[in-house]
């Protein structure tokens, strides 16, 4: 029958709940047990989270409910907490001896169901169930809506009390697994709940695992890393890096660069960030009925608690943990996105709110251009050398770019060293950036939502060819992108060439929009503050700023920091193809102005006027904005380079 | 009678326990927890804590010999055994505990070692007293154990 009371009892429910408790605590862990059993419910004990964890993922739906202490030596209570809902959206309640009300308010930010002071007392623990009852109800009025049908909940209502409680029970379990499993409604107006088990969550992580092993990097981060390499006939190659991290884009990139220099193209540098996305890691997980807003959702919470998990191992969150040698980023770690503002001309307000929620940015590569194909997809880190901060080494005003917007970037590879600090990814955006004219690249960008820069589509897309309406352009001033803050979520960009930007922002969610495809997940940025990419941000911003002051602002960096690229490894070729994710974005004049509806927009002077400036389209694509994350877009990381023209 | 007395002794024993401030009311949490499936819970569970505890006092007293005095460190370990402490209903011991750590959190380094010696001073007090009620409750037998009352 159900699958959820796997024992079977003769009580009616609360009866038989399954109960596990956490606690490094050996005595607390013997006098729990005990209450717990004075209460009729099943106890598994443990006292270490691994343990704990293992346990529940091992049993899969084997636990209504856990209770955890907060103080334990192996594993804060509060990243457990996390976890299992993540996985195994189980609820949680904490424990502690300490009642401070800031630690009480940590627990319900991590999603902690109740706060329990030690010592406890019975019936404290009698009432568990409230939340484990409360649960299934959330999750069956889901599946009715979905559903819309009477029929789970009538057999709760015929039954008697001493029953009703139990049937209804079953019936939610039983609903849940059906809606877990069986649920292939494309029934897209209703959301259904989906329920993270510990199988889908495994799945979730392989996937996304799968898209860092591509990208010859163990996913850590969640994002993806665009450089544009080199730029070539005035296109701008870029390399979306699924998985990637800024030091291994710049692996990358350095890489690339030996290609380059062999094929006599400059390389440029430019790091453009984006994220895994969505669309991707649902391909991957080949679940038929999951959706990718499904996905997009559960990624980032998991892109949360990633982020967590690296501030807290990383004092400076450069970039997802990727300490560059020059990182400067001028907002110490821990602020996500944009933060710093300081250098962001605009408003900052979204600047602190970027977090990085799945977007990507994918700047569509321009593949054909791409020598070798190699190239195809690579991203370069376009050194900021801009009068801002360099971002990246030094780079020499490349001839190329006239002006030099993109971050300066230009060409010098050899000017990139590692120590660019792509960390700062303070490219500077070029907040001087201003767009040549692209008008229809301003135009577009009039459209409310800013554009991302990179649009790709797809990521998921093995190399791309070269978006039609990308050009590369020298990394000359690339108008810069900038964000508007206007952005609000579910604004489309508008395309910057003729391809829709970024298509609807789902609040917080990042999908890749876009028309290409899915691929461009920009960063929704939520202007309250729900995380965006800063990475993408970055990576807008860097592909947008071109020109020559790049500045990027402090949010390049913040996201930088905030967001995890991935940073993909070696060969550029490799990169490129082997994940569909990688592009080549060229990104095309960037046109983004401030025509864009984006607020935080401030384009720089663009001196080049050559740059495209439009950006693919599907550069745009996915490319949702929060105006929080726009502020990202100030930033003219994306320039010229970027734009292919 | 001697189970007469025996009992009456165990009775006055207890309560003394609880008058003079050496238990509190988890301690009868504990009592009431005892069934015949654990007919010995309270002393399995007040074995366990002190087993445990020792450990916890050695590495306090560890770090306490460190030099500087790692504050945070302490306070964290204070925590644990605080709420170590708290599982058994050990009071006065919990009373010490929570000064150490007021001074952990000013950072006074004399205060923590001088309550630091209070605190062990309790817990070995605690742990004699508990060490003799449980000697009797055991000499009383099973269903004398059942007497104890709420």
């Amino acid at each position: 029958m159900e699958n959820g009371f796997s024992s079977p009892r003769t009580d009616a429910f609360p009866a038989g709940l399954r109960v596990l408790v956490v606690d490094d605590d050996p005595t607390w862990l013997k006098i729990l047990e005990k209450m717990l059993k004075k209460c009729s419910y099943e106890v598994t004990t443990c006292c270490l989270a691994r343990d704990a964890l293992d346990m529940l993922r091992g049993k899969k739906d084997g636990f209504d409910i856990v209770i955890s202490d907060v103080n334990m030596p192996d594993m804060d209570g509060f990243k457990l907490l996390e976890q299992v809902g993540l996985e195994m959206d189980l609820p949680v309640i904490m424990m502690s001896v300490d009642g401070e009300t800031s630690r009480v308010m940590k627990g319900v930010q991590h999603g902690a169901c109740d706060y329990l002071l030690k010592p406890v007392r019975m019936k404290e623990l009698r009432n568990i169930w409230q939340h484990v009852f409360r649960k299934k109800i959330h999750e069956v009025k889901d599946i009715e809506s979905h559903e819309g049908g009477p029929d789970e909940f009538d057999d709760g209502h015929l039954l008697s009390a001493g029953d009703t409680n139990l049937a209804k029970k079953r019936k939610d379990l039983e609903n849940r697994e059906h809606d877990d499993q069986e649920f292939s409604d494309p029934s897209a107006a209703k959301k259904v709940r989906v329920v993270w088990s510990v199988d889908l969550h495994q799945k979730f992580v392989n996937a996304v695992n799968q898209i860092g092993l591509d990208s010859e990097y163990q996913p850590g981060f969640l994002f993806n890393t665009l450089i544009c390499i080199f730029i070539h006939k005035n296109i701008s190659y870029f390399i979306l890096c699924p998985s990637g991290d800024i030091w291994l884009s710049y692996l990358l990139f350095t890489t690339f660069s030996c290609h380059l220099n062999n094929a006599c193209i400059e390389p440029l540098c430019v790091i453009l960030l984006a994220e895994v996305g969505p669309k991707k890691i649902l391909d991957l997980m080949n679940v038929p009925w999951l959706t990718r807003e499904n996905v997009a959702s559960h990624l980032q919470k998991y892109r949360l608690y990633l982020s967590r998990l690296q501030k807290q191992n990383e004092p400076k969150t450069s970039f997802g943990g990727i300490k560059l040698p020059d990182f400067s980023y001028k907002d110490p770690p821990g602020s996500f996105g944009l933060q710093s503002s300081t250098t962001m001309h605009q408003n900052n307000a979204a600047n602190t709110n970027f977090g990085y929620s799945g977007n990507k940015i994918l700047v569509q590569d321009v593949g054909s251009q791409i020598h070798g194909g190699d190239l195809e997809g690579i991203v370069s880190f376009l050194p900021a050398a801009e009068p801002k901060k360099a971002l990246i080494g030094d780079v020499p005003d490349p001839q190329k770019t006239s002006s030099s917007s993109l971050m300066g970037t230009t060409h010098s590879l050899e000017s990139l060293r590692p120590d660019v600090n792509y960390a700062s990814f303070e490219f500077t955006i070029p907040r001087q950036h201003s767009w040549s004219g692209e008008t229809p690249v301003k135009e577009q960008l009039k459209q409310e939502h800013e554009p991302y820069l990179l649009l790709g589509d797809g990521y998921t897309n093995p190399p791309l060819p070269i978006p039609h309406h990308i050009q590369v352009h020298r990394l000359r001033s690339v108008p810069s992108i900038y964000p508007r803050t206007s952005i609000t979520e579910r604004d489309k960009l508008g395309p910057i060439e003729t391809r829709p930007l970024c298509t609807e922002y789902k609040s917080n969610h990042v999908t890749s929009i876009s028309p290409v495809g899915r691929t461009v997940d920009l960063f929704s940025v939520q202007a309250d503050s729900h995380i965006i990419n800063p990475q993408a941000f970055e990576a807008i911003s860097t592909i947008t700023s071109s020109t020559k002051s790049r500045n990027f602002d402090q949010n390049c960096v913040n996201n930088l920091e905030s967001v995890q690229q991935n940073i993909i490894p070696g060969s550029g070729s490799a990169l490129l193809s082997s994940h569909g994710d990688v592009q080549l974005f060229s990104l095309q004049g960037c046109g983004y102005t401030e025509n864009i509806g984006l607020q935080n927009i401030e384009f720089s002077d663009y001196n080049d006027s050559e740059l495209v400036t439009e950006l693919p389209s599907h550069l745009y694509d996915g490319l949702r904005f929060n105006c929080d994350y726009l502020d990202l877009m100030e930033y003219p990381t994306v320039d010229q380079g970027l734009f292919i023209a | 009678m001697e189970s007469n007395h025996l009992q009456r002794q165990i009775a006055y024993t207890r309560k003394s326990l609880f008058d003079q401030g050496f238990l509190d009311e988890q301690f009868i949490q504990l009592e009431d927890l005892e069934d015949d499936a654990n007919p010995n819970f309270v002393e399995e569970v007040v074995t366990l804590f002190y087993r445990d505890s020792t450990r916890l006092i050695l590495n306090i007293e560890q770090a306490l010999e460190k030099s500087p005095l790692d504050f945070t460190k302490l306070d964290n370990y204070m925590h644990q055994f605080k709420g170590s402490s708290s599982s058994i209903g050990a009071r006065k011991v919990k009373i010490e505990c929570t000064q150490f750590r007021e001074y952990c959190k000013a950072g006074n380094a004399e205060g923590c070692t001088r309550t630091f010696q209070q605190v062990k001073k309790e817990h070995a007090a605690l742990r004699k007293k508990l060490e003799a009620y449980f000697q009797l409750v055991r000499q009383a037998g099973p269903a004398e154990t059942a007497s104890h009352s709420k």
